[in-house]
């Protein structure tokens, strides 16, 4: 298997003898995924009226994975966190500023890191109301704790996205703040993110020119295919990607995009290889079956290449390197955005992610210049 | 006929079940006064609605009766007209939708004497998975056993889509029974429709219906490995029919990448998961899914990192080309011939050799 | 080769690590059951620091249900993705034959024979009556 080499080697001596400093002359890179964490439901307090902080006490989050908290598939490390991020002031990896600032953002030379607040955030929760309202304290936590104290941190608009009228009212709300810059959902909803009753979320997120993520993750009551529950936690990782092509195929032919000309999706933590299998197959059903689907005035590839874009985390490491700098090409180096998942394990670091043999203005593309328009920042 | 096809076989083929009637013919009096008691008409599923484009190619549908339908009308159209060596036949008439277990055993044991009676004894170059019920694992190894027998039979067949990911040792019995029978596993694009058929639901449209039939393979493939079916059974071989092929390499990736890091879970995986799919998994070609000037199919090919893994199938009589374009462009003639012929023989055992007739 | 004199034995006891520098490249010497292992810092995979990973023992495994646990301690799993590495031969678990860590030659030697010179000891002072963890490198 032939190792990847940093990117720009002269530049990145590994150092873990003291914090991460900034090198000089690195790339300045826009981080499409980074995960946020509260140090306990304490510091939701302050976001929640009385009514739905006590609602949380007593009842807490109720999801359709059956579990107060651990998840039935439990993670390979303690949160799924990277062993090196938990704050040596305590709380959990992702609670500290400080040490995101040191350890990610200083030491990664990220110029915006793009939010995504994962856990018990009432996405997913079965009560609506306490959905919608963890939500809202969900966004009003990450504006006060990490970006207007951090202006490289852009939010994510968490939306109750099961409660259509609740996040139109979320994304009204947070959207005119340019804190935030994309509307956060996650792919395993109740039904396939393309859906109609969704549409009014594609509707608001469009007006307010913010891209929607469609991270991996969500809790949808249904196993992550229609072959039923594996067993492993190694299974539902390798899976993930299966719930990207759910949301892409139906985005795409319930005519999200016919109808949301302006609308731009981010498949957020699936990696990215499996996008042009999924472009070509649907492809060639839609030849066949287009009779099926009067509505769409374009072959689907067509529209994946114009809304859908994929992050690269975590990165593809097929044996043949090569392998994947087909894949980039395939899919358009322009819809490739870099991701780290920040603090998680399987994260990526910007100068030692890509595959050996990615040029370097590539590398720039996706990790420096994609995002900075889909993302809308300065 | 021309010559470029002669002695190809055929690893995917649709005999069609006309009406419940010709079932009737093949159950026992017990079934055979329910089936009219209680007025049950059939099972056929959504998976392949009748008049969809896909389902049967339109120079394939003969009036109300398709080619699927009769043996005479298939052998016309494909395998005189090709001079194919062998085809093997995958009912896919409804049986695992069936909730009740013995009722999905007995409406198992229909079929597989139907296709005998009506397909294997009536062209001696066909040859046949077992439908069992997967719904009772025991029932399903009486099935095996019942079928075994008759050396015409080279294959189990699943769906892609069921109740349980297929690597879950409640299938062991099963994959026991054909790892001693030299029998092999095939798992075909369909589903039971027990779970919803996609991580968040129902979709709308029959197109995302039959595009997520790709998704289950994932689940399944994942399964397999990680369960370590295959250190639990080393001779069982398992084909992935009508799964669409090109999303096989960057799925690999993922689990392969993923089990360097959790490799602790699953310890009983010794070697990576990409030497167990050398080894064991196999896939036919139709439908491939890639653009159809061929120009990516050497590279997608390349990932595959053997010319050992496609089977040639036709996906008869779905429509998954036109005219006689039953391989995808672009592949070379070294390729061809393993794809049309040695790749098969090595997949199923009891095709040739020792086993044929 | 060089001598770097990088801790004193009492500094890294039995089941403990130590985080140094040689010549510019990151070294993590563990001490396992009285001996000392002395492994390249930096994964072959993505760079993570393993003087930052955890430390397991190692499962086998004959089949599936099956977990044979052995050698507690003996096994860094990279603080990033994962990956096992034997400490004693620095070789990884998932593809011992083709990743692994570098290794380095470390020995225990009393301060009276360091006394002779000669050694780097960017940051000790060598005391005759100390014993002292030593690279070469």
């Amino acid at each position: 298997m032939q190792l990847d080499a940093p990117i720009a080697p002269e530049l990145d001596v590994a150092d873990a003898s003291g914090p991460a400093v900034a090198r000089p002359n690195r790339l300045a890179v826009i981080d499409g995924d980074v995960h946020p964490a509260w140090r306990s439901q304490e510091d939701l307090k302050p976001f929640l009226s009385k009514r739905w902080w006590d609602h949380l006490q007593t009842y807490g989050s109720r999801r359709k994975n059956g579990s107060t908290g651990q998840e039935p598939y439990p993670k390979s490390a303690p949160l799924a966190c990277r062993r090196d991020a938990w704050p040596e002031e305590g709380g959990r990896p992702g609670s500290s500023l400080a040490l995101m600032q040191s350890q990610h953002l200083d030491g990664n030379s990220i110029e915006f890191g793009i939010l995504g607040p994962l856990g018990a955030t009432g996405q997913g929760d079965f009560n609506l109301d306490f959905s919608a309202a963890m939500c809202s304290a969900v966004n009003d936590w990450q504006r006060e704790t990490f970006t207007r104290p951090e202006k490289r941190l852009k939010g994510g608009i968490v939306v109750p996205y099961e409660d259509t009228a609740a996040s139109v009212a979320e994304i009204d709300r947070c959207g005119p703040d340019p804190d935030f810059a994309q509307v956060f959902m996650l792919t395993r909803s109740q039904e396939p993110l393309g859906s109609r009753r969704y549409w009014p979320i594609y509707e608001a997120a469009q007006r307010y020119k913010l891209p929607v993520a469609a991270h991996v993750f969500g809790t949808s009551g249904h196993p992550v295919s229609g072959a039923g529950w594996p067993s492993f936690y190694v299974e539902e990782g390798a899976g993930h990607s299966t719930s990207c092509q759910t949301v892409v195929s139906s985005l795409v032919i319930e005519g999200v995009f016919e109808r949301f000309p302006g609308l731009k999706v981010v498949m957020v933590e699936g990696g990215f290889a499996w996008l042009p299998a999924l472009s070509w197959r649907l492809d060639k059903l839609f030849e066949r079956m287009r009779d099926e689907v009067p509505h769409l005035k374009r072959k689907p590839s067509e529209y994946i290449r114009e809304h859908v874009y994929v992050t690269t985390q975590p990165m593809e490491e097929p044996d043949d390197r090569r392998h994947v700098l087909d894949v980039m090409e395939w899919i358009g180096w322009d819809r490739l955005l870099f991701a780290s998942d920040y603090p998680h394990w399987d994260f990526d670091d910007p100068f030692r992610a890509f595959p050996a043999g990615l040029k370097p203005e590539r590398h720039r593309q996706i990790c420096a210049e994609n995002g900075r328009s889909v993302y809308r920042l300065s | 006929m021309s010559t470029e096809w002669a002695g190809a076989i055929d690893c995917d083929v649709h005999p069609r079940v006309p009406n419940i009637r010709a079932l009737q013919a093949h159950m026992d009096e017990y079934w055979r006064d329910t089936v009219e008691l209680r007025g049950i008409e059939g099972f056929e599923s959504i998976a392949y609605p009748t008049n969809a484009p896909l389902t049967i190619r339109p120079d394939w549908r003969e009036g109300k009766a398709g080619a699927d339908e009769h043996v005479e009308r298939m052998a016309k159209a494909l395998l005189d007209r090709h001079g194919f060596a062998h085809a093997i036949c995958n009912c896919l008439y409804a049986v695992q939708m069936i909730r009740d277990e013995h009722m999905a055993a007995a409406f198992a044991r229909a079929v597989n004497d139907w296709v005998k009676a009506e397909w294997l004894d009536k062209d001696t170059r066909l040859r046949a998975s077992i439908v069992v019920p997967v719904q009772n694992p025991e029932l399903a190894v009486e099935e095996i056993e019942r079928c075994a027998p008759d050396k015409r039979f080279v294959q189990v067949l699943f769906l892609a889509m069921g109740e349980l990911p297929l690597g879950k040792s409640y299938f062991w019995p099963i994959h026991r029974a054909a790892e001693r029978h030299d029998l092999t596993i095939g798992i075909h694009a369909g589903s039971s429709y027990h779970h919803a058929i996609t991580g968040s639901g129902w979709p709308s449209y029959y197109l995302e219906d039959y595009a997520a039939q790709s998704l289950g393979f994932h689940t399944q493939l994942g399964s397999l490995i990680s369960e370590g079916v295959f250190v639990k059974f080393p001779k069982l071989k398992v084909v992935l029919i009508e799964s669409g092929v090109s999303w096989i390499g960057p799925y690999l990736w993922r689990l392969n990448k993923f089990w360097r890091g959790v490799r602790n879970e699953v310890p009983w995986i010794d070697r990576s998961p990409n030497e167990f799919v050398r080894d064991h998994i196999r896939l036919t070609i139709q439908p491939f899914d890639a653009p159809a000037s061929g120009a990516e199919v050497g590279r997608l090919i390349d990932q595959l990192q053997s010319d050992e893994m496609l089977l040639f199938s036709s996906d008869f009589p779905h429509w998954q080309f036109d005219g006689d374009a039953m391989l995808p462009a672009g592949i070379d003639a070294s390729l061809r011939r393993k794809i049309l012929v040695d790749n098969p023989l090595a997949a199923y055992p009891r095709l040739g050799g020792r086993h044929a007739t | 080769m060089a001598r770097h004199v990088v801790a004193r034995v009492a500094d890294i006891p039995p089941g403990a690590r130590k985080f140094v520098t040689i010549t510019g490249r990151g070294v993590v010497v563990f001490n396992l059951k009285g001996e000392f292992f002395a492994l390249s810092d930096q994964c072959p995979h993505k760079g993570g620091h393993l003087s930052q990973g955890k430390l397991t023992g190692l499962v086998e495994s004959s089949e599936p249900g099956s977990y044979r646990y052995s050698r507690q301690g003996e096994i860094v799993r990279c603080p990033w993705h994962g990956w096992e590495f034997d400490i004693r031969t620095g070789r990884s678990w998932c593809d011992p034959r083709r990743l692994r860590l570098m290794q380095y030659a470390v020995k225990v030697e009393p301060g009276a024979t360091l006394a002779e010179g000669p050694y780097v000891a960017e940051t000790f002072k060598v005391a005759v009556e100390d014993e002292y963890v030593v690279i070469e490198v």
